[in-house]
């Protein structure tokens, strides 16, 4: 059992949790993750590891509350136990001799690409942080990012905060106006990542992409998180969760993600059920 | 005088067309009249060929005799004195190729029914001992099981009653390896493993869940910051290997690892399960083992209709005979002598159907084999669920993370006769070192290990 000891929400549908887990907090590495089972009937549910306290024994995760898992995980309080806590898993983000990258995040996948802009910060890397919002009330971990970054640039798709319009357009512009990234870093939803490798594949920049498929036990045994990149088969678990974004198969890679779509629609309709919440 | 029938007393088992619809365990096991009639037919034969059989040389005879003579915990210590999971072995072990094909009777008649004694042995201990396991007085000394699997837990077994302080790391939430995830409940009830798992913890042994080895901690690490004189590793052969043909990719495609894990592990087949698992109307099993017998098995009772593609004949078919008959009894129907080499899919990415190609054999090889040679004919099968059950290897995880072990090309750990491997202090056994093989002998590789463990340990 692993114990909630901070539960914050960092806006109405992502929430902040610190977990005691003192063996996976002294392992943990950027671009890692966790696989949780809140009870003990509960779903496997990867969640990426969004910070580490190696000294305290915890494990920050961020989450956005989608469906029945993340809902009940939600429904937890500080001090309360969650059942299962599996990681790291999967390879860490890969920083080494990086100068100048751009680190590109949509929604709670700023989540995940906080750590990794953090990481190349404290390593002397010049992080250019480009994130992206549907609106104002969403934006999170902005105070966090500016002080991880040399540049930030807040997109919402209305323009209720920083710009408006989507990422892709000022990594584009800063690309035309000749900033030379060794390499852009992008994690969010699957149709942004598969858009900014379109842009950085006009200009030939490296893009490493974050993929989350849907996984069951995240040790490389079942293969339901396999892609196919560079025309080869990977299981994202263990070969990843990191790839070279011009070599990923987006379109297949989304068809994957929808497969459960009516079960999932279900199993948050009960949950909710369960915890007396109206279905959104 | 021994009874002189010349079959087996046939196994109670619940009707195909009921069994196929719920994941009850379909064996329902002899009565004790059954038992001690059934015994009755071994010929205590001074050469005990049987014993030859089996894999951990139970003392066969001695045990029949005992049901004979209707002493079933007499039985039951026998066949403990060689083996830590009766109740297992005797549901799984592919008898008809091991201690039953060696049966004297066998060769008029059908074998004594060695299996069906043992399972109703542990069966009548488990349903009626009240005998608690103690651990053994402690001898200063620890050591580290890494999976656990039946290697893992038979190595753990053997060590806690030496007085070992012994952890076993599982990297799933629940122990047992393939015996919890991979084996269906009808086969092989989980509340069986859960006893033999519990019955460790009794013995003192520590079961850690949730702890990947090489990720969570290094096997450098068990020793050098946790203290543990020697390591085994049993992390079994968990990875799955697809077809690599057009199509696999597609929705409705699963490895047999996928589909029996969210059945078993994270228990989908029950109704009110928050596991996900696609409820097929029409399913292509590609494999001919255990394997491959099970998730078609478990995808009958799911409703769908079940055909097994094979690429050789029913007589090569790997699977225990058993599981075959059963399966055909059960109503899946078995394509031979074919084999997938397209999966097609819907303008939506599911799967609509599977393309095969017609095989024959070829002559008999030097070795005796007789290959499937494809015909370039072809034919399409209707299914909306397509699962690979071609056969799995070891994960190379820990050897990714772990300097000096030796593996073999296929990816299983190189170790000798007693477990040991490259490196000093780390032992090996089960599927991870022979690749995907069976129960008993992933228990046996565990208990010769640990007799080398503790020999390593003292010599230190
Ligand atoms: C390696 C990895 C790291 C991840 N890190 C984070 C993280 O840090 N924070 C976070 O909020 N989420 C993260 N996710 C996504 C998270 O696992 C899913 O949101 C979660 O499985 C949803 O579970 P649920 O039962 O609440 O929702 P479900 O009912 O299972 O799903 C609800 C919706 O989410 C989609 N979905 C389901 N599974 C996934 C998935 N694995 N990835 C993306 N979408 C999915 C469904 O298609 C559906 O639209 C990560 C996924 C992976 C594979
Ligand atoms: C569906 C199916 C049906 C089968 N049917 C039969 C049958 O009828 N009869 C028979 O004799 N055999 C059968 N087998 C084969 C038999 O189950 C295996 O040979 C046997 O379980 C191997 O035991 P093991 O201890 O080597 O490994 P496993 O049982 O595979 O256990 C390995 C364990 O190690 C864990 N692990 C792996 N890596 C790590 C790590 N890095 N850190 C921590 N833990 C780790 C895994 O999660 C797993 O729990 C079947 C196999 C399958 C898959
Ligand atoms: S363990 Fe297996 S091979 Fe040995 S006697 Fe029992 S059933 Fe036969
Ligand atoms: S070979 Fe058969 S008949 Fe002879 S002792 Fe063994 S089980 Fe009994
Ligand atoms: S989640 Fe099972 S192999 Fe990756």
């Amino acid at each position: 059992m692993y114990k909630i000891v901070t539960k914050r929400a960092l806006n109405p549908t992502v929430t902040l949790m610190e977990i005691d887990a003192p063996l996976v907090a002294r392992k943990a590495e950027p671009g890692q993750f966790i696989i949780f089972r809140a009870t003990e009937d509960g779903e496997r549910v990867p969640l990426t590891i969004a910070g580490y306290d190696r000294e305290k024994g915890t494990v920050t995760i961020i989450f956005q509350i989608v469906g029945g898992a993340t809902e009940m995980l939600n429904s937890f309080e500080e001090g309360d136990y969650i059942h299962d806590f599996v990681g790291p898993l999967g390879k860490a983000t890969e920083t080494d001799g990086l100068k100048k990258v751009a680190v590109v995040g949509g929604g709670v996948g700023c989540a995940i690409a906080y750590p990794v802009a953090k990481k190349l910060h404290d390593i002397g890397c010049k992080v250019t942080s480009i994130v992206g919002f549907r609106n104002k009330d969403l934006v999170i971990l902005e105070d966090e990012f500016r002080a991880a970054s040399d540049n930030y640039i807040l997109m919402t798709d209305d323009g209720s905060a920083g710009e408006k319009g989507v990422v892709t357009a000022p990594l584009e512009k800063l690309i035309q106006d000749g900033e030379e990234f060794d390499e852009v870093i992008a994690i969010g939803p699957l149709i942004m990542m598969k858009f900014v490798v379109l842009t950085t594949k006009k200009y030939n920049v490296k893009t490493v992409v974050s993929m989350n498929p849907i996984m069951v036990d995240g040790t490389g045994m079942c293969g339901c998180c396999r892609l196919t990149v560079g025309g080869e088969t990977k299981f994202a678990c263990v070969d990843g969760p990191d790839f070279d974004g011009f070599l990923v198969d987006f379109d297949e890679a989304m068809a994957r993600g929808g497969i459960y779509k009516e079960f999932e629609k279900k199993a948050r309709e009960e949950t909710c059920n369960l915890l007396n919440k109206e279905v959104q | 005088m021994p009874n002189m029938r010349m079959d087996k007393n046939p196994m109670p088992s619940q009707e195909p067309d009921v069994r196929n619809k719920n994941f009850k365990e379909v064996a329902l096991g002899y009565t004790e009249e059954q038992a001690i009639d059934e015994a009755q037919r071994c010929l205590n034969c001074p050469t005990r060929p049987c014993t030859t059989g089996c894999p951990v040389s139970i003392a066969i005879p001695d045990f029949i005799a005992k049901v004979a003579a209707g002493d079933f915990e007499g039985a039951y210590k026998v066949i403990t004195e060689s083996s830590s999971l009766p109740a297992v072995c005797g549901r799984v072990c592919p008898q008809e190729s091991q201690c039953e094909s060696k049966c004297v009777r066998g060769i008029k008649g059908e074998p004594v029914a060695i299996g069906r004694l043992e399972r109703f042995v542990a069966d009548y201990h488990n349903a009626n001992s009240t005998e608690k396991a103690e651990p053994a007085a402690p001898n200063g000394h620890k050591c580290a099981i890494i999976g656990s699997g039946p290697s893992g837990l038979a190595c753990a077994s053997d060590l806690a009653k030496l007085g070992y302080d012994v952890t076993v790391f599982e990297a799933l939430h629940t122990a047992g390896g393939v015996l919890a995830y991979g084996i269906p409940e009808f086969r092989l009830p989980k509340s069986i493993v859960e006893k033999e798992v519990n019955g460790l913890k009794d013995m003192g042994v520590k079961i850690e869940t949730n702890v990947v080895i090489g990720r969570t901690i290094t096997i450098d690490e068990l020793f050098d910051d946790y203290g543990f004189e020697a390591v085994f590793i049993g992390s079994g052969a968990g990875l799955p290997r697809f077809m690599r043909i057009p199509g696999e990719n597609l929705n409705g495609v699963y490895s047999a690892n996928e589909f029996l894990t969210r059945i078993n592990l994270m228990k989908a087949y029950k109704e009110d399960s928050k596991t996900p698992i696609a409820r097929p109307k029409k399913a292509v099993i590609v494999g001919g083992g255990n394997v491959a017998m099970d998730a078609a098995r478990s995808a009958k009772r799911l409703g769908a209709d079940v055909t097994i593609v094979y690429r050789r004949s029913m007589e090569e078919l790997p699977a225990r005979k058993e599981e075959v008959e059963h399966a055909i009894e059960e109503g899946i129907v078995f394509a031979l002598l074919n084999n997938p080499v397209e999966v097609i899919g819907d303008d939506k990415g599911y799967v609509k159907g599977v393309k095969v190609e017609k095989m024959e054999l070829s002559e008999p090889d030097e070795s005796g084999r007789r290959k499937p040679v494809a015909t370039g004919e072809f034919s399409e099968i209707e299914a909306d669920a397509f699962i690979v059950s071609i056969g799995t290897s070891p994960n190379p995880l820990i050897k990714s993370t772990t300097e000096g072990l030796e593996t073999q090309k296929f990816g299983g750990i190189v170790a000798d006769e007693d477990g040991a491997t490259s490196r000093p202090g780390v032992f090996a056994g089960g599927d991870a070192v022979t690749g995907a093989a069976t129960v008993i002998l992933a228990m046996g590789a565990g208990k010769k290990a640990a007799a080398a463990m503790d020999k390593y340990i003292k010599s230190l």
